[in-house]
């Protein structure tokens, strides 16, 4: 059975310890040198980014969210011992752990760590297919003859790069496609290796709850257990025609899943769906002033973000949490796409207006989809809103300003409630 | 209730009721038409709340009555009868079913009672008048393209059915417009109309008002008032809600010095429009047109697609203009002219232009224009 040190990269023979530098990290498999589909998903990514600048926090329990009435973004792992999870209200992260650092997220600081992590990827492979700023697909089918090393061995050696080079720790799960990749990232983790053969597929999977695939979550896995399909072993049973029947495409998808089979390829440049951005209050409010605000800033960042990527969209969607956690959504189709945030804001003020008083709310979120090129965008003015033209002037200057400035060189009124 | 008549006149008198059903609806009786026959003649009934068609049609009634039955299923049952057949209707209160019965065809459907039928509450209508049918469809038919189709502002989902000033006194005025396009079409103020206060009929409702049009020779009496209006021949009485909105004030829409004129054969610019068009993947396709003395050029210019180019004879004696426009909007419009020649004042690339046929201002049109 082939075997991989990862601590010191030999290929061994399975051993408890590496012979040549006795380190435990031995990861055997029969399949070991013949997978290539990987999955990467860094460690508390967030957590570590800021543990890595300030030192200080290395063995203290550090929190990354946003206020007292936010979730928790990332938990590093000793805040993970005391029980503290991502998506857990910050209170209740608190009451849990309540000597944790908790640090506001520094989007820049870790887009820019991403960016170093995805140009050591890209020296492995230019199939990288990035889910997330911290986790990605790498396929490296073909890649072993280039790097004169089988794809496990490139892996292992990406994570020790990450590690010495970035401080920044990684699980790798390799299988044979997507779909088992991601899942075996997170078998081990931290630092974690794992790997999930042809051989094994369908045992593995067998126990295991549906849950566990990507996207069947809420309201899906309510569907599937009203089937009465809990695990895979339950979804095997079924034929394909009744999954479809009953789920339609996702029904498909679900027969080859419960096989352990995916077909969808590693794609490099897998487009932007969307572009969103959402708030969650300190207290929750119905105040429509107070709400008005967030809407102009998330229009704001949601159109920067459209500005800097040259897109815009023909859909705004407009997103609302009450205080018991039932949300409310509402979508719109422009006649033509946008990157204005005054127009953005516009309709999603119009679609607030449809939601009416159903507060108070404790989240707020602005989106964007049916993303097309910045050129089709707001393209005719609007016979009915001559001034439109004029706002939408004074927007691109404000741009420029802001692009020169600062983005706070100049700001609506209307962001300051 | 038992009575027999023509298909033919059945037909027609179920088809205008069951295209006023909605498809989807979640009120059983909704999908139903209630007929009614008493004396010489039966009518039809069938509303979705907003609008309600009454039609009657000319029948041997047997057995006076009234009963309610699926409009689509009746409808497609006396569809697919031969031409010519009698048909005779039978209800069995008894078995609650209403027995279609044609030649040797014979049908059993499922009825549902009358007194769960909703009829219309009748209103007072502040005006009536009557008007041509050929006033009417030309009011409606050259402005109901520009119909807006967004949500967030319902009040131009819909045709503006007003009284206004035109070039030659008081006039009934129809103008819908989605914000991009503006159509206000004038018509001589019928006798009677003078203080009909202004209402915006539904795009439902319009396209449900025009298959009452087609005959030249009736005259339509029309009946409105703040909240309803009625549309009515002889034999189909058209009934909706109107639009609980305020239509924007369109005058300072419509520009009043464009001075750039451009003069071409509607037909051909059309024809030459739609054929630059096909080049451009956009869902929105751009045209440009750059207007030099006497000479016009189409073209649309699509990176990804490919390019084309055409060249129009017209007449146009002001400075060189380059202008954008979405294809589909200049083609709609374009099709609005039947008589004479296209007549567009522009003013500058950023600013709405003006459409309209020769020197007639009983229809003009408004578009705005695309940055290309």
């Amino acid at each position: 059975m082939p075997a991989l040190c990862r601590n010191c990269l030999s290929q061994i023979d399975p051993a408890p310890r590496c012979p040549h530098c006795n380190s435990p990290r031995v990861i055997a498999h029969d399949e070991l040198f013949a997978l290539s589909i990987a999955h990467m998903d860094c460690d508390a990514f967030y957590a570590s980014v800021e543990k890595r600048e300030n030192p200080d926090l290395a063995d203290k329990p550090v929190i990354i969210g946003g206020g007292r009435r936010g979730v928790v973004s990332t938990a590093c792992y000793v805040a993970r011992i005391r029980g503290v999870r991502s998506a857990m209200p910050m209170f209740k992260a608190l009451q849990l752990c309540p000597d944790a650092v908790v640090i506001k997220p520094r989007g820049s600081l870790y887009a820019k760590v991403s960016k170093e992590i995805r140009a050591m990827m890209n020296d492995l492979t230019p199939a990288i297919e990035p889910l997330s700023l911290d986790e990605a697909f790498i396929d490296l089918t073909g890649t072993a003859r280039l790097h004169g090393a089988p794809p496990a061995v490139m892996l292992a050696r990406l994570i020790k790069r990450m590690e010495s080079e970035l401080g920044i720790s990684g699980s790798i799960g390799l299988s044979h496609n997507k779909f088992l990749a991601k899942i075996a990232s997170d078998l081990d983790k931290p630092r974690g290796f794992a790997v999930i053969g042809q051989a094994e597929t369908l045992d593995f999977l067998e126990p295991k709850p549906v849950r566990l695939i990507w996207g069947v979550g809420g309201s899906t896995g309510q569907a599937l257990e009203r089937a009465g399909i809990r695990t895979f072993a339950d979804l095997r049973r079924w034929d394909k025609q009744d999954l479809h029947a009953r789920f339609g495409n996702m029904g498909d998808r679900l027969w080859h899943l419960a096989r352990g089979q995916d077909h969808r390829r590693v794609s490099p440049d897998s487009p932007i769906k969307s572009i969103s951005h959402e708030t969650t209050f300190d207290t929750d409010t119905s105040d429509p002033d107070i709400l008005d605000g967030h809407i102009w800033r998330l229009a704001e960042k949601v159109a920067d973000r459209a500005k800097a990527r040259d897109l815009a969209g023909r859909v705004v969607v407009l997103k609302l949490k009450r205080a018991d956690h039932s949300a409310i959504s509402r979508r719109i189709s422009l006649p033509d796409p946008t990157q204005m945030t005054d127009r953005l804001y516009r309709t999603a003020h119009d679609l607030f207006a449809q939601v009416g008083k159903q507060g108070p709310y404790r989240l707020i979120g602005v989106g964007l989809s049916d993303l097309r090129p910045a050129a089709e965008a707001d393209r005719s003015g609007d016979l009915l809103d001559p001034q439109a033209r004029k706002r939408a002037e004074a927007e691109r200057a404000t741009d420029t300003i802001r692009s020169r400035f600062g983005k706070d060189a100049i700001v609506k009124g209307r962001a300051l409630r | 209730m038992k009575f027999s008549i023509e298909r033919g006149a059945l037909l027609k008198a179920v088809g205008q009721a069951q295209s006023v059903v909605e498809r989807r609806n979640t009120i059983p009786i909704l999908a139903n038409v209630l007929i009614e026959a008493e004396g010489e003649g039966v009518s039809f009934r069938a509303t979705d709340l907003d609008i309600e068609v009454v039609d009657k049609a000319v029948a041997h009634v047997e057995r006076a009555g009234a009963t309610t039955v699926s409009a689509v299923t009746l409808h497609e049952i006396v569809r697919k009868l031969p031409d010519g057949a009698l048909v005779t209707l039978t209800d069995d209160s008894a078995t609650g079913r209403l027995t279609v019965e044609a030649g040797r065809s014979n049908f059993s459907l499922a009825t549902l009672p009358k007194e769960d039928f909703p009829v219309m509450a009748s209103s007072e209508y502040s005006s009536n008048f009557a008007a041509p049918a050929p006033v009417l469809r030309r009011l409606f038919d050259k402005s109901k393209f520009a119909i807006s189709t967004e949500e967030t502002r319902y009040y131009l989902n819909g045709v503006y059915m007003h009284v206004s000033d035109g070039e030659g006194g008081r006039v009934l005025r129809c103008v819908a417009t989605d914000g991009h396009r503006l159509a206000r079409i004038d018509a001589d103020l019928p006798e009677g109309a003078e203080t009909m206060p202004g209402v915006i009929v539904p795009r439902k409702t319009v396209g449900e008002l025009r298959k009452l049009l087609d005959d030249d020779d009736v005259q339509i009496a029309v009946s409105v008032s703040e909240t309803k209006v009625r549309f009515a021949t002889p034999d189909i009485t058209l009934t909706s809600k109107v639009i609980d909105g305020t239509f924007p004030d369109y005058t300072r829409v419509i520009p009043q010095g464009n001075s750039r004129k451009l003069e071409v054969d509607a037909a051909e610019f059309a024809k030459a429009v739609d054929r630059v068009a096909t080049v451009s993947s956009e869902r929105s396709r751009a045209v440009k047109l750059a207007l030099d003395e006497d000479r016009l050029i189409l073209s649309v210019n699509a990176p990804d697609a490919g390019a084309a180019e055409e060249e129009l004879a017209v007449a146009y004696a002001d400075e060189r203009l380059e202008i954008g426009f979405n294809a589909k909007y200049l083609l709609e419009i374009a099709s609005q002219v039947d008589r004479e020649n296209a007549v567009f004042l522009f003013n500058s690339a950023g600013d709405p232009t003006l459409m309209r046929e020769g020197n007639d201002t009983s229809a003009v049109y408004v578009v705005m224009p695309m940055r290309v």
